[in-house]
């Protein structure tokens, strides 16, 4: 594999895909929250992110007329917390390829430009490659693939195999008697696959306090709720019952998302039940199931950059006032 | 007098704790198969770096792909039937694709365990295995060459696929023998045909083409033990040589058959017979006796050869 370039920093190889439209404006890389911010700053900076990464993701599924934006926006708020405050990871770690980097896989990699853009936010990939979404021979596939972005840890897109990947992570870092952590960041349609539950049970039985497996509980699949599909509840039971310490939280809301990151389990995995919405916080978007893999008219976008738009002035607004 | 034989596992035990002394990152991953994957010693031996996740293959090999993206060398260790066609999309996308540093040790493979039946048979790996980019796939012949193979594995930074049987074989190379991923082995000289065999089948080409010398010709005996990458440089000179090829293997015609063939059609078009199983799932019977049954006895083998001249 190449070295990442300046240009090219984020990715594995030299390439040279055609360019989608540019967006409205170029994001802002905010870069992992600095040393020493308080909470009510770290969250602020995280919030900025979120909405940094939906306001680019949205253009780029318009732009590329592809994508998965429902599922992308109800884990943003996970993607930026974890990579730009919990988890001990850096553009320079990922670099270097640091064995000791926290690892993040993500499971439900369907929702690969939303990290993609969080990847950009965070500095860990060139803001330029977002304009090569699924453009021939780009980097960024419609999946992510970790020997084409050095940030990403396995390549995924097959249902039921980020949290089996993240078992093993975890278990070679007990033998190496290293603190990190792994995350892997499912989605709960996906919890139908079985190979999940052989992950769950393996990872309770071995008592894996370094795993945390976010479960973004946003109701929705492909084309249905998940209730009215193939039932999940009751899902915090099932867990408990498999070993797993659980959280649930708002998903959408970085305050409540951030502790419950933040702490390792005790003696066992923690699942965390991330209670989002799909499309989160877009109106028309919002707990729709349309809006799985639907591309949004120019319209639309116009629509939703208002709206984030308006959620960025709040914050900016509430930061000249501090 | 009857050449001793061997079971292929105990050198696989033997080789995969030797490479765990040798280096701390060699670990196991097995689904309940420690004792048919010949593991107990190494269990005792490495309690911490034995890795049973029970009888859960998905899982298996996905953990194995997270153990090798944390700097592990994992040796997963399975009956291949269910570590081939159960966790067929684990190995596509975990361990291929991921490029994740995973040996995948397929135990009993084949019709190894016979009379169990089909479902106990995974005669389609070699096919399956051999349409996945970046996979290395190896059919150790003997017991030296089983060791030498883990011992390969173990230092080489890449996915593999590789298979341990526990049909009894001959030991089949001669002294001083070192194995070359990716290189067919000439175990005898001939220019009326080519036997290319690869891992319990070699021995029983051996056989053939001493059947054939009582006939008074010489074929030339191509042990081929990595299906993938395909020695295709020694196809086709045995095309070039020698009078027509036949491919032997303990799986379907699609797989060491099919490499061959497809470099034949594309290189070097020259009369071919494949030697293995065909369309249909097979019939109740030992190992041994469905071998010879698909035409794989010493006499079957010699009786294709035959035919193409």
């Amino acid at each position: 594999m190449t070295a990442p370039t300046t240009i090219h920093h984020g990715l594995r190889h030299e390439v040279d895909p055609p360019l989608l439209a540019a967006p409205d404006r170029e994001i802002r890389v905010l870069g992992r929250v600095p040393e020493g911010a308080s909470d009510a700053e770290t969250e602020h900076h995280l919030q900025l992110a979120a909405t940094e990464v939906r306001r680019r993701a949205i253009q780029t599924v318009g732009a590329a007329k592809a994508g998965h934006l429902g599922g992308e926006f109800s884990i943003t708020d996970t993607l930026v917390t974890l990579y730009l405050d919990v988890m001990n990871i850096s553009p320079e770690q990922v670099d270097a390829g640091d064995p000791e980097r926290d690892r993040l896989i993500l499971s439900k990699g369907h929702a690969a430009n939303a990290l993609y853009t969080a990847l950009a936010v965070g500095g860990y990939l060139h803001p330029e490659a977002l304009r090569t979404f699924l453009q021939s021979e780009s980097m960024l596939n419609g999946h992510p693939a970790r020997n084409k972005i050095a940030a990403v840890e396995a390549n995924t897109g097959p249902l039921g195999h980020g949290l089996p990947i993240a078992v093993g992570t975890a278990i070679a870092a007990v033998l190496d008697g290293s603190a990190r952590r792994t995350f892997v960041l499912l989605g709960d349609g996906e919890l139908q696959e079985g190979s999940n539950w052989e992950a769950f049970m393996t990872a309770g039985h071995r008592r894996l306090s370094n795993l945390t497996a976010v479960i973004d509980r946003n109701r929705l699949q492909q084309g249905a709720r998940v209730a009215d599909t193939n039932d999940l509840e009751p899902l915090a039971d099932k867990l408990v019952a498999f070993g797993w310490e659980v959280r649930e939280v708002d998903g959408n809301d970085i305050a409540a998302l951030r502790p419950a990151l933040r702490a390792p389990g005790s003696d066992r995995p923690v699942a965390i039940i991330a209670h989002t919405d799909k499309g989160f916080p877009v109106s028309y978007m919002r707990d729709n199931v349309a809006w799985h893999h639907k591309v949004p008219t120019a319209e639309q976008v116009g629509i939703a950059l208002a709206e984030l738009d308006g959620i960025l002035g709040r914050l900016e607004a509430k930061e000249s006032n501090s | 007098m009857t050449a001793q034989t061997f079971d292929c596992r105990n050198a696989w035990a033997e080789a995969v704790a030797e490479a765990a002394r040798a280096d701390e990152r060699v670990v196991v991953v097995v689904n309940d198969s420690v004792g048919s994957s010949k593991l107990n010693a190494f269990v005792d031996e490495f309690p911490e770096r034995s890795i049973n996740v029970g009888i859960a293959e998905q899982n298996m090999v996905g953990v194995g792909a997270g153990l090798a993206n944390g700097g592990k060398i994992p040796f997963v260790s399975a009956a291949g039937c269910f570590l081939s066609a159960r966790a067929m999309e684990q190995i596509k996308a975990d361990v291929a694709y991921s490029e994740h540093n995973v040996k995948l040790i397929a135990q009993s493979p084949g019709v190894a365990y016979g009379d169990l039946g089909p479902t106990h048979h995974s005669i389609e790996d070699f096919a399956w295995m051999r349409t996945i980019p970046g996979l290395t796939v190896v059919a150790p012949v003997d017991p030296v060459e089983t060791a030498q193979v883990i011992a390969w594995a173990a230092g080489h930074e890449g996915p593999a696929y590789i298979r341990v049987s526990r049909m009894a074989v001959p030991a089949v190379y001669p002294e001083g023998y070192q194995f070359v991923p990716g290189r067919a082995v000439t175990l005898r000289e001939g220019t009326a045909a080519t036997i290319i065999a690869t891992g319990t089948t070699v021995s029983r080409a051996l056989a053939a083409a001493d059947l054939l010398a009582a006939d008074g010709g010489e074929v030339r005996v191509l042990a081929m033990p990595t299906i993938k990458p395909l020695d295709e440089a020694a196809v086709v000179a045995a095309a070039a040589e020698t009078g027509g090829i036949v491919t032997v293997e303990e799986a379907l015609v699609t797989g060491l058959g099919g490499a061959v063939a497809e470099v034949l059609a594309e290189q070097h078009p020259a009369p071919l017979r494949r030697i293995g199983f065909r369309d249909e799932f097979a019939v109740t019977g030992t190992a041994e006796w469905l071998l010879d049954r698909v035409g794989a006895s010493p006499e079957g083998i010699a009786a294709t050869v035959r035919e193409l001249a």
